[in-house]
């Protein structure tokens, strides 16, 4: 890791989140790539890929639940942690704070519903 | 009195239905905005400005004055800082899409050392993840051999112009008013009128004074000291690594000193009482200083340095109808996260002015509640470094928090109370009003005092000296 990297490295193939356990933050990913997979009745279904500047994770900080999904590194990944506390302190403080946030839920939703209607034609 | 009015936007104008309640002054389409300062908190203003204007869909024309180059090293370039992005700071920008590139940070902190005369001890983030930022504002120091590194607020300058900013490389040298708008006069000769005039000067430039026959009250502010050493990449990585070292010495007038590890500099700074060559001086001759430097170091070697003054207690007034003034020359976090409290007012400033209106009642409902709620903290940050001084000043009281640190970090399971207080304390990670409430948690007051009971007691001292190296 080089001297002005911040965050903290993960190896290929390591699991970042693991689907069905508790989670109080979120991750940006400052390099590299990750894969979001869910595991259905043992099979593993890989739903997206996200790169530089895309975070994940940020369901736990809105909702008292497991992860919904496991997260893996493709290649080597550099990612930032953000704490759930340190989030909805500043989002109390600014709510124009969770501006991209939104946006890039309702941009997933859009990507979904797309999806959503190919598979129903 | 002020009259409100509601205003409806012309949708061919602005692309959108907006009733707002206003005072009768709003940014519209096509408004002017001046600038006054590229530092963080004239560029993050721009930037977030500029943003959430695209997301209500009106036109601003913003034009940012600056008359430093910050490509260039030495003063040319430099806001005199310290150059810490503290640890919230680099998550919320995270957050806000800004992430601080390797080009730009010299070295990502992973810990901090804290120094005491009764010995060292390492704290580690606690995600054991680099989430603090050592940056230089400028482009380095006076005579750097190479520059590797870009500068921080060149960085947030570029980010800005990338918003559509317009950059005015010039002097301020006299502010006036056309009718009831601010008129900007430069030394090159350059006369604007803006909508609505935001001052990020900071407390250490002359344009500050201009506003001297204004109603703006300045904040108070205290002399500093920072200082950079060449040590070289390797030197720096030898003996200071990835830790922010933190010095709690019992030398009279001094607060708090760190040495900032960087690319191939290492950064003093000090804090204290009427800070001079004398107090200077002593820290840098203390055994403890001299530990973490390598044994050929002189300290009269200095490649920069600089006596900066800091806001220690905030404007009483910051604003007005059509201006308003952000970061170090408004309100500023007490001691640590400058650039975080630039951050905090500059973005109250911005939606104030796009969704709320540029009068002085605005900012007054709006902006100013932000810069009070930094100010609070700011006096409960007071009575914490109140409590740290005492600290300071007495042996066994040094002696507990340097022994309950070591058995926090020891146990790697339970609370640490102590370790986290220190943490926040001394990266600035979180508001004073948190490190004080978990300071008066019964079990922190429990645990002080069984340290301060054991750190009096030489039978038991005894006992932990043989099992902690470092402990005297």
């Amino acid at each position: 890791m080089g001297t002005g990297e911040l965050g903290r490295v993960y190896q290929e193939g390591e699991v970042i989140i693991r689907q069905g356990k508790t989670g109080d933050c979120m991750y940006e990913i400052q390099d590299g790539k990750v894969e979001v997979i869910q595991e259905i009745s043992g099979k593993e279904v890989r739903l997206a890929v996200l790169g530089k500047g895309d975070f994940f994770g940020e369901m736990a900080i809105f909702e008292h639940d497991v992860r919904s999904a496991t997260v893996r590194a493709l290649g080597e990944v550099r990612a930032l942690t953000i704490d759930k506390r340190t989030f909805l302190r500043r989002i109390t403080e600014d709510p124009s704070l969770a501006f991209r946030i939104v946006e890039r839920m309702s941009h997933r939703i859009r990507e979904m519903n797309r999806e959503l209607a190919r598979l129903k034609t | 009195m002020q009259i409100h009015k509601t205003r409806k936007f012309d949708s061919k104008k602005h692309g959108l239905h907006i009733k707002l309640k206003t005072s009768g002054l709003n940014l519209e389409n096509n408004s002017r905005v001046g600038v006054i300062g590229s530092g963080p908190a004239g560029s993050f203003f721009s930037y977030f400005l500029l943003d959430l204007a695209k997301r209500v869909g009106i036109n601003i024309q913003l034009d940012i004055f600056e008359s430093r180059d910050f490509s260039a090293p030495a003063p040319a370039g430099c806001n005199m800082c310290g150059g810490i992005i503290s640890e919230s700071l680099v998550q919320t920008l995270a957050t806000e899409g800004i992430n601080l590139p390797p080009s730009v940070v010299q070295r990502g902190i992973e810990s901090y050392t804290l120094h005491m005369d009764v010995g060292r001890v390492v704290i580690d983030t606690p995600l054991h993840e680099k989430r603090i930022g050592a940056v230089y504002r400028g482009a380095g120091p006076r005579g750097i051999k190479e520059k590797k590194w870009g500068s921080f607020d060149g960085y947030l300058q570029d980010l800005a112009m990338e918003k559509g900013a317009h950059l005015i490389q010039a002097r301020i040298k006299d502010i006036g008013w056309d009718d009831k708008w601010p008129q900007i006069k430069t030394s090159t000769g350059l006369e604007k009128e803006y909508d609505l005039l935001v001052v990020a000067a900071g407390v250490n430039s002359p344009t500050i004074k201009l506003f001297q026959n204004t109603d703006y009250i300045p904040p108070d502010t205290t002399k500093t000291f920072i200082c950079e050493y060449y040590l070289g990449e390797e030197g720096v990585e030898n003996c200071l690594g990835s830790s922010m070292h933190a010095f709690l010495l019992k030398i009279p007038r001094l607060e708090f000193a760190a040495f900032i590890p960087k690319g191939d500099y290492a950064t003093v700074c000090m804090l204290g009482k009427k800070i001079n060559k004398e107090l200077v001086q002593s820290f840098l001759e203390n055994p403890e200083v001299k530990s973490c430097v390598p044994p050929d170091w002189n300290m009269n070697h200095k490649a920069c340095q600089c006596y900066p003054q800091i806001n220690i207690k905030g404007s009483k007034k910051a604003f007005s109808d059509r201006i308003v003034f952000i970061g170090d020359c408004g309100v500023s976090r007490l001691y640590k996260d400058g650039i975080g409290g630039a951050y905090c007012t500059a973005k109250a400033a911005a939606t104030t002015a796009i969704f709320e209106g540029i009068s002085a009642h605005d900012f007054k409902k709006h902006f100013w509640p932000a810069c009070k709620r930094i100010e609070k903290d700011n006096r409960i940050g007071k009575i914490i470094f109140f409590a740290v001084g005492l600290v300071q000043k007495v042996r066994f009281a040094r002696r507990a928090v340097f022994r309950m640190v070591i058995m926090e970090q020891k146990n790697k399971s339970g609370r640490k109370r102590m370790s986290m207080s220190l943490w926040d304390l001394l990266t600035g990670s979180a508001p004073y009003q948190e490190v004080f409430w978990r300071m008066f948690h019964p079990f922190f007051f429990i645990r002080f005092f069984w340290n301060i009971a054991v750190a009096v007691f030489p039978f038991k001292r005894k006992r932990f000296q043989k099992r902690t190296y470092g402990y005297r």
